[in-house]
């Protein structure tokens, strides 16, 4: 094909700036960087003890932020505007964000976990106060009067009470602060907040919608080419032979092969997808996957564990035992997919004089040592930059989409861009892992819950891992780190009530049947949906209105005021479950539940109206209804986004996406064999948001995860009277349940 | 190779092909068009849409050769930032995108909706984009974006 340039494309010097250049894209509408290039291109302090690794006032009177917590879509592109202009006094339009890139922001660690905000946004609070005080310091000596005297308003110092004053350029511009972060520099009072608070738009949000903003999807590099990675058909299958006679009738086309990885290359994207189609190449059988029909017994079978209690409190029961109910339950919530819209893709420019790659990781940090090891090159000889990618909650096939393009840049001496395509995203991006939970406890018939035993089975994450292992460095034989990363996978398994005691024992498994990795508010939908299902068994056994069961063994103040404004919001009925329609033909219902995510985060309280089909099974969620506290609340629209994404999004996951196998590999392959939610099972969303100003921020975008299988177990619970304790909740498995009424 | 003469945006654009089948999608990314996306190549997802005579159409599953000659129309042609379409700016005023990876097939898709019916009820709504997924879970804020547009609710 030949098809010229289009004229925007980059030139190589220009993209060579990747920060500056990131930035003019994703903020058309917004001032540019303010920092002339060659500024760019030099090395800067990225120390996160500086207050200028954080910030610069630049000559033009902007303000730059560099920051690696990176905007995924979650707004932090505004949100760090509006934390940094509160503390400094300058207004968001004259800030600029520069993100995620390894040559010129800070190490704040991987954008995960919801601490975006909570970690990474009070460093760039703390490094603005700083700042700010400095300014004004230097403010006082110019104008020759007390530090005590002045403001920092609008970009400038000036006496508070009126006159001239000086721009925070005339006082810095261009020139560094060289000061430590003061964590004692005096933050603004939240109740003089003008920016913090407040519900600003998005700055992406314009190009997004017009097409001007440049994904990883979208950038090119001149000289570049195409790669498609040939994955094998069996995850272990070693490569025999590959016949690159298969592919000499597309022109330009070749294969690559290290070891066992293969990969073929092309000068336009087409051909390079005609060529993975073509080739021909010979795998080694494997089989080494568990039998999909026989996942959870071979979870509980599975001898290399290790016992760990995690939690033990209070003492054995004082209520009468023979008063108590005992109740015990397994629930199981299987592997599922990131499920990413858009298949991972990365761009890698590396040779003997640099080692660049362009990726939508959401750690450029912590990747940047780990690509350093399998490339062989010292750490500071490689730089990561971020770009938007296709949504991602945790980590999906984006760095492995990376470690291919920077292994097969140097390997065949120019640039290359690798493009997954649907089926190696969800085949091969590392999955949320499966979860199992056998929950036992008693209560009495006050609503008093004597004990509480959780046992779980749970992928253990490899001592001193710093990553999840990437598919190519391993298929290449190149230096790789190796075991399991799943996040912090076993939080939120014990209740968030008063209980007499309670026991949460752990028996970590030292394999995991696909490579697993933080998804999306990592292994606490499964925890908070055993547990919160099984205090509605345990509030159905005292034949107590769930709210009311809960009610009556919370303390905290906090989540006893989510759970009473959720009841408000839904108008619930106290009335014990399940409803009195469950012989209907359309059986109608309400359920609830309630998390403290990670019993020291966000609160939050979801509740569902659902409809249940008794001939179909089918599951229709009419309403959801959320009350959500997450503390100080720096941009309610952002946090309301975050908070209807989550609750949709996992949904999806409760209502129909488990990840199919058979022996050898992934077979759920497509939108056809994973579905996702789709319109027609989007529900009514009614969200109210608890903001506590003098709080600290907490995270928005997890918690509101947590509650969501619970609250529609519960809900369907209330309908038909029939409790599903397997995810997904597919119309076959309602009316198999439904049958055992 | 043959060639081909695409109408799109308006303007007029020739390319040389040695493969009749390459579907619509790579041509337009590789003139620079880059709103519509790749997301599965089975036209299962609806982020390669664009309006192919007024009709949304997946450009994953088009070929050149069937798309010669008629009048596409990408994001990129409904509007720009400083002059949005109305759809566009109901996107951006409702603060629709999350990752934003959906947004030009969304986008399409309503506006080929709304030609076709310029009032249309949520359910409308709904049965137009099921073949457009959204993994941020936006949903809810497109619906009421598209309303916003056809000038009804908000």
């Amino acid at each position: 094909m030949a098809v010229a340039l289009a004229p925007h494309r980059l030139t190589r010097r220009a993209v060579l700036k990747g920060g500056a250049l990131t930035f003019g894209f994703a903020f058309a509408g917004l001032p540019t960087h303010g920092l002339a290039d060659e500024a760019l291109a030099a090395p800067r302090s990225v120390n996160p003890n500086e207050v200028d690794s954080f910030l610069s006032v630049n000559g033009d009177g902007t303000v730059t932020l560099f920051c690696s917590k990176v905007d995924l879509g979650q707004g932090l592109r505004i949100a760090m505007r509006q934390i940094a202009g509160e503390e400094l006094g300058i207004s968001v339009d004259m800030i600029n964000y520069v993100e995620g890139d390894t040559a010129l922001t800070p190490d704040q660690g991987r954008t995960s976990g919801s601490n975006g905000i909570q970690r990474g946004g009070m460093q760039i609070r703390q490094a603005a106060a700083t700042a700010r005080q400095a300014l004004v310091e230097l403010a006082a000596q110019r104008l020759n009067t007390k530090a005590d005297d002045l403001v920092a308003s609008d970009g400038e110092v000036r006496p508070k009470s009126g006159g001239a004053g000086v721009r925070f350029a005339d006082l810095i511009g261009g020139r560094s602060f060289n000061l430590k972060l003061n964590s004692k520099a005096p933050l603004k009072d939240p109740v003089t907040y003008t920016l913090v608070g407040k519900p600003l738009p998005r700055p992406d949000l314009p190009a997004k919608c017009t097409g001007s903003l440049t994904y990883i999807h979208d950038f090119s590099l001149p000289g570049m080419v195409h790669a498609r990675v040939i994955r094998p058909p069996a995850i272990g299958a070693t490569l025999i032979s590959v016949d690159e006679s298969s592919i000499k009738h597309l022109a330009g086309a070749s294969a690559v092969r290290i070891k066992d990885f293969l990969a073929v290359i092309a000068e336009d994207e087409w051909t390079a997808v005609r060529a993975a189609r073509a080739l021909r190449a010979q795998w080694s059988e494997w089989s080494g996957l568990p039998a999909q029909d026989k996942l959870i017994e071979t979870i509980r079978a599975n001898p290399a564990t290790t016992e760990e209690v995690l939690v033990t409190r209070g003492q054995p029961g004082t209520g009468s035992p023979s008063r108590a109910m005992t109740r015990a339950a397994s629930y199981f919530w299987p592997m599922q997919s990131h499920g990413s819209i858009g298949p991972s893709r990365a761009v890698a420019d590396i040779d003997s004089d640099k080692a660049i790659v362009w990726t939508a990781s959401q750690g450029t940090h912590g990747n940047r040592k780990t690509f350093a090891r399998f490339l062989g090159l010292p750490e500071e000889k490689v730089r990561l930059v971020y770009l938007d990618g296709s949504g991602c909650y945790g980590m999906n096939g984006h760095e492995d989409a990376a470690a291919d393009a920077a292994i097969l840049s140097p390997a065949v001496g120019r640039p290359v861009r690798v493009q997954w395509s649907r089926e190696d995203e969800l085949g091969w991006d590392p999955k949320g892992p499966p979860q199992l939970l056998d929950i036992s406890g008693a209560v009495d018939p006050s609503g008093r819950i004597l004990q509480w035993h959780t046992e779980m089975w749970l992928p253990q994450t490899t001592r001193g891992l710093p990553d999840v292992p990437l598919l190519a460095p391993a298929a290449a034989g190149l230096d790789n780190v190796r075991g399991l990363q799943p996040g912090l996978i076993s939080q939120n398994a014990d209740p968030p009530y008063a209980v007499d005691s309670v026991q949460v024992l752990v028996h970590w498994l030292e394999d995991a049947p696909l490579r697993p990795a933080p998804l999306r508010s990592p292994g606490k939908p499964a925890n908070c949906f055993a547990v919160e299902s099984f205090t509605d068994e345990l509030a159905f056994a005292a034949r107590l209105d769930p709210i009311e069961f809960r009610l009556r063994s919370l303390a905290d103040p906090r989540g006893i005021a989510v759970i009473k404004r959720l009841a408000a919001l839904m108008n619930w009925q106290s009335r014990p479950s399940p409803g009195s329609n469950k012989d209907a033909a359309i059986m109608r219902g309400r359920g609830m539940a309630y998390v403290h995510y990670k019993h020291n985060e966000t609160y939050v309280a979801t509740g569902m109206e659902v409809a249940v089909e008794r001939t179909s099974g089918r599951i229709r969620v009419e309403r959801v209804a959320c009350t959500h506290d997450c503390g100080q609340i720096i941009n309610p629209d952002g946090v309301r986004a975050q908070v209807e994404g989550g609750i949709v999004q996992t949904l999806s996951r409760v209502l129909m996406e488990e990840v199919k196998f058979d022996r050898s590999r992934v077979t759920s392959r497509d939108w056809s064999t994973y579905p996702i939610l789709r319109f027609s099972d989007a529900p009514k969303l009614d969200i109210a948001l608890v903001d506590r100003p003098t709080e600290p921020p907490l995270g928005a975008g997890d918690a509101s995860c947590a509650p969501v299988g619970a609250a529609l177990a519960n809900a369907v619970f209330d309908a038909t009277g029939a409790r599903l304790r397997t995810v997904p909740f597919t119309p076959e498995r309602v009316k198999s349940a439904l049958g055992g009424v | 190779m043959a060639s081909y003469r695409l109408r799109i945006n308006g303007g007029e654009r020739t390319i040389e092909l040695s493969d009749p089948d390459q579907p619509l999608l790579y041509a337009l990314r590789g003139l620079g068009l880059t709103a519509a996306k790749f997301g599965c190549g089975l036209g299962q997802c609806g982020v390669c849409n664009v309006l192919l005579d007024g009709r949304a159409t997946r450009s994953c599953l088009e070929t050149i050769a069937s798309a010669a000659g008629k009048s596409i129309v990408t994001l990129e042609g409904l509007g720009s930032i400083s002059a949005p379409h109305p759809v566009q700016a109901a996107f951006i005023k409702e603060q629709v995108p999350q990752c934003g990876y959906c947004t030009s097939g969304m986008i399409i898709s309503a506006v080929a909706l709304l030609a076709e019916k310029p009032k249309p009820t949520e359910e409308d709504i709904r049965e137009a984009l099921e073949g457009n997924l959204c993994r941020c879970g936006t949903h809810v804020r497109i619906i009421r974006a598209v309303m916003a547009a056809s000038g009804q609710g908000g």
